[in-house]
Parts: C-alpha cells; structure tokens; sequence
C-alpha cells in the first residue's frame, strides 16, 4: 500500500509539469473533497451515513480563511493544520451527542448542525454573510511562488497531505479498534459484550472524519480562493456522499479516484449542458448504483479475479 | 468452595409485570449451576441483570467481593463475566474466523496490545498465542474449524449457538452464563454441545450458569438447580433434588413448555 501511494504521489508529481493550469485545479479539488469522503468511509463502514460532513469541511474553510484574512497567515500547510484541528476540536464535543445515535437519526442530526452553521455564517456581517470573502494565494514554508507555479505547488502539497492522510488511515483500519467497524454494523450488542465500547469507537471515528473534512476544507478554500456559506449547506454533504457511493468504501485510495471522476463528471456535465448538469450527475449516479453496487472501486476486485 | 458471584434481592418490574422479586443466589467458584423455569419465569432476566443488560431496581449483585450491579456490560464482560444468547449474537455479515478475530481485537485492545503504533504481532493476553491461532484454537474446539471461511448468517442452528458460545472464550471469562445453549438443536446434538461446552469451560476454569428446558440436560450436567416461578426461585439444591420437590414438578417440570421442548 505504502508503495502504490508513493508511486501515484510521484507519478503525479511528474506528470504535473506538463499539466495544464485547469486540470491542476481540478485534481487538487478532487483531493480536498477526496479527504472528506475518505472521512465519511470511516462512518460508512460502521453503517453511519453522515449528512453532515459539509459542517466540517466548512469549519475547516472558514479557519484557513479567518487565518488568512485577520491574522495574515497564508502558509497552506498551517492551514491545513489548524483546519483540521479546528473541526476535530468541534466533533469531539459534537460526538458526545451524535454517537449515540444510529441511522436516520443520525444522519439527520448531522445534517441539521452544518445547516445551523449555515444560518450562522448567513448572519455574520463579520465573515461576508452569503458572500463569503476572497482568500490571498498560498505560500509554503514561507515562500510564496511564482504565479506559473502556485497551482502546481497547492496541488503538490495537497497530493502529499492525501498521500499521508490515506497511508494512517488504512493503518488505522487494521488496528483493533479500526476493524471495529464491521461490527458495529452488524451487532452493537455484541461488541459491548466482548468488552468494546461502540459509542467510544463511533465517536473515535467521527473526531478521525472530521479532522479529514476540516483539511480537505482549508486545502478548498485556499485552492479556490474564495469561501462562502454554501460549503455548509445540505448539497455539499450531499456532493460528499455522492462520491463516497460512486467510489465505494473497499479501499483509502477510492474516495480519491472517487472525487476525480465526480469532478470530470461535474465539469463535462457542467460544459455540455450548464442549466441541467443536476440532471446529468443524477443519471451518472443512478447508472452507478445499478451496475456498480459497490462503487467504482469494486472494479479492481472484479479485474483481480478475473485475471486468477 | 469461595462465593465467586453473589446475587442478593433482585428486584425488576416492567410495567406491572414483575420479572424478579428477591431474587438471590450466591454462586460457587467452579460449580455449574443449571437455570429452570417456564417461559417468563425471570431466568434471562436474571441473566440480563448478572450481565448489566438491565438493572435491577432494587438489589444488589457483588463478583469476588466487588459490586457491580451498576455496571456497564462490556466493563462487567472485561472483569470476567461473559455470555452467550438465547438467539446467538454474530456479526452477520462476517466469516466465522472474522467474528473470532474481531472479538480477540477487541481483548487486545483492553490489554493495550495492538494499537496503532505497536508493532508486529501481539500475542493475546491469556492465551499468549497469536491471534489467528488462538481462533483456529477455539473455533476447533467447538468443532467450527471447517466453517471458518463461511459467513456466519449462513451456518446452521447448532453452529451459530456454538459460535456464539467461542465468541465468549476469546474473553477467557471466569464466569460463564449461557442462555439456552442448547435450543433449536436437535435432541441428538444437545449432549454432545453440552459436553463440549462445558469442556471447554472447564479447561478455562470457568463457572458455569445455564439456563436450560430439557431436564435430562439439567440433571446430566448440573451439580445445582435454580427453579424460577413467577419471578422468584423455588427451589435451590442439586438436580434430583430439586426435580423431586413438589413445586418444581408442579410449576416447572409439568409444564407444557417442558413437554414440547422435551420431546422435540
């Protein structure tokens, strides 16, 4: 695993130097979303549909900008950092409440919080209300690079912090707790009865999802430069899970793949038809479902076995 | 022989429904003690309350000395006191050795072994094997070995029990409750699953509490008899014993419930 993530790494970092400047762009939004959906494949695989993963995402937009407007810190990496911190320090507090519920329950609790943040940022003069406000480009270390370079500089940081964020992940996934997840899908009776705590390892893995949604939402707002509510409204949770079920939840690296395909989609659909690309994403995603159950990664699998 | 579990005025109602009214026992380390009653007469809510499923309201429930009749269960499963369930509880969607696996992380992680920065292989505490191997160990012992790659939703009845059973081993409990391990089998399996249970339990030093409907099984197996009527226990001796007493055989033993899972 460690391997094959290194390789995309570097792969993308070569072949980023002939890249032109748009699909830069569209590759480092693919990450950030792709770091939030692999968030939400943590709560997937424990049987949680979260709603609400725009509240994070937005959090962690609404730092880097705060960061970057007020304190004049534009360093990516910060960012990021304090992104992530920022809406893990909120799902922790939010967990104690949500990770005792299950099912609608729980997904509609989550979706009615980032749509709470919603109306908040709608409110506050302070942060632009319903405009948003305008995000100063990145610098790395300190270094703020040349305008040809900036695009490929986010992209490069944003690849290296997914790279790194999938590798802990599927660490995680083999640890006790991570191979919990299966079975508090299956049977929450049962793990209290061999000695676990389910609530514990929902909430765990809800702080785990949020800190990946916060960092996906920094690298976001910097990469686009410009941050508003919306990050917080239902249709971004939405957008999230759209890719966690086109991808499926069978590997770290799908949700990536995942985000990409859903931003060619968006971009082709938005390209042909610009008033009815809602529709063309619907039908790309009802194909999806009907004949790729598991997501687009569930192909990897059937190519394997077909090759043995 | 030491009191290991000390049970003393259970008190539980559902509504108007009393499920236990007084209910005490003192169990003995290393005895195995056999649960009668019909349907409804507080034998799993016994359990249910031994295990922190539910708290009594009134009462008070003491393992080695310490109180825990506020205890969550997965702090009572950790202290030693593990069960199984009348309908088996896997995880459904798993293979048999997944479910095993599963359960044995979940013991690693309460000694502080396996976590995300240790490395290599644990061995699990009390078995001091690795974990694979103490699953092969357990699942042969209950003769599941052949089905480990199997989902566990697939398996039939008496496999299931016995899963759900080796799920509990992983623990290494020192106290054992099994609520019906032996219904839904057929009349020809029920002793061989007893007897392979209750080796099993032995060769970890359990203490055993069974609850049970078929009385050759309870006179066969148990050395001790709780009879449950109405909420409360009737009798409290060894299996003939309480089989002659004239309340059990009115109560319990004559009833229909007994019958039809006698002859079944």
């Amino acid at each position: 695993m460690t391997r094959l993530v290194l390789g995309i790494f570097v792969l993308l970092a070569i072949a980023g130097l002939w890249l032109p400047q748009w699909a830069m762009f569209i590759m480092t939004v693919a990450i950030a979303r792709g770091l939030v959906v692999l968030g939400l494949l943590l709560l997937l695989r424990c049987g949680l549909v979260s709603f609400g993963q725009a509240l994070f995402y937005c959090l962690g937009a609404y730092s880097a900008g705060a960061l970057g407007r007020f304190l004049g810190v534009s360093d990516i990496f910060v960012q990021m950092l304090v992104g992530g911190a920022v809406a893990g320090l909120a799902a922790f507090v939010i967990g104690f409440l949500l990770a005792r519920y299950r099912g609608i329950f729980f997904g509609l609790l989550s979706l009615a919080l980032s749509m709470i943040l919603y109306g908040l940022l709608v409110k506050t003069e302070a942060l632009g209300s319903t405009d948003g406000f305008n995000i100063p480009p990145s610098t790395l270390f300190g270094v703020r690079p040349g305008a040809d370079w900036v695009r490929y500089a986010v992209m490069i940081s944003a690849a290296g912090v997914a790279a790194l964020a999938a590798l802990l992940v599927h660490r995680y996934l083999l640890t006790p707790l991570g191979r919990l997840a299966p079975a508090i899908k299956d049977n929450e009776i049962r793990v209290e009865y061999m000695g676990a705590s389910a609530r514990r390892a929902v909430h765990v893995k809800y702080v785990i999802a949020a800190v990946l949604a916060g960092v996906g939402g920094a690298l976001a707002a910097t990469t686009v430069g410009h941050i508003d509510p919306d990050m917080a409204y239902w249709t971004s949770s939405g957008e999230f899970i759209f890719i966690a079920i086109l991808a499926g939840t069978g590997n770290v690296l799908a949700p990536f793949v995942g985000a990409l395909i859903y931003g060619a989609i968006h971009t082709m659909a938005y390209d042909l038809s610009p008033h009815t690309w809602q529709m063309s994403l619907g039908v790309a995603l009802l194909v999806l479902i009907v004949f790729l159950p598991q997501g687009v990664w569930s192909l990897a699998g059937r190519l394997r076995a077909r090759r043995s | 022989m030491p009191v290991v579990l000390d049970a003393q005025g259970l008190c539980k109602s559902f509504g108007a429904v009393t499920a236990a009214a007084e209910v005490s026992a003192a169990i003995e380390k290393d005895s195995v003690v056999g649960l009668i009653g019909t349907n409804g007469a507080g034998k799993t809510t016994f359990i249910n309350m031994i295990t922190g499923y539910l708290k009594p309201d009134r009462g008070a429930i003491a393992y080695e000395g310490r109180d825990i009749t506020r205890l969550a269960p997965r702090d009572i499963t950790r202290l030693g006191i593990c069960r199984s369930f009348q309908i088996p509880q896997l995880y459904g969607s798993l293979s048999v050795l997944e479910n095993m696996m599963i359960g044995i992380g979940i013991v690693l992680r309460n000694g502080g072994l396996g976590g995300y920065f240790s490395r290599g292989e644990p061995l699990v505490p009390g078995f001091g094997r690795p974990p694979r191997e103490v699953a092969e160990q357990l699942l042969g012992r209950f003769g599941l070995l052949e089905d480990r790659e199997r989902n566990a939703q697939v398996l039939p009845g008496g496999a299931r029990k016995l899963l759900d059973i080796a799920l509990t081993m992983v623990t290494k409990p020192r106290v054992l409750l099994l609520d019906e391990p032996t219904s839904g089998v057929s009349a020809g399996e029920k002793f061989g699953i007893m007897q392979m249970v209750l080796d099993a339990a032995r060769a970890e030093g359990a203490t055993v509490l069974f609850v049970e409907h078929d009385m050759e099984v309870v006179s066969r197996f148990a050395q001790r008899v709780l009879a449950f009527y109405d909420g409360r226990i009737i009798a409290d001796a060894p299996p003939q014993a309480v089989l002659q007493d004239p309340q059990v055989k009115r109560y319990v033993v004559g009833s229909h419930d007994v019958r039809r899972n006698g002859s079944a």
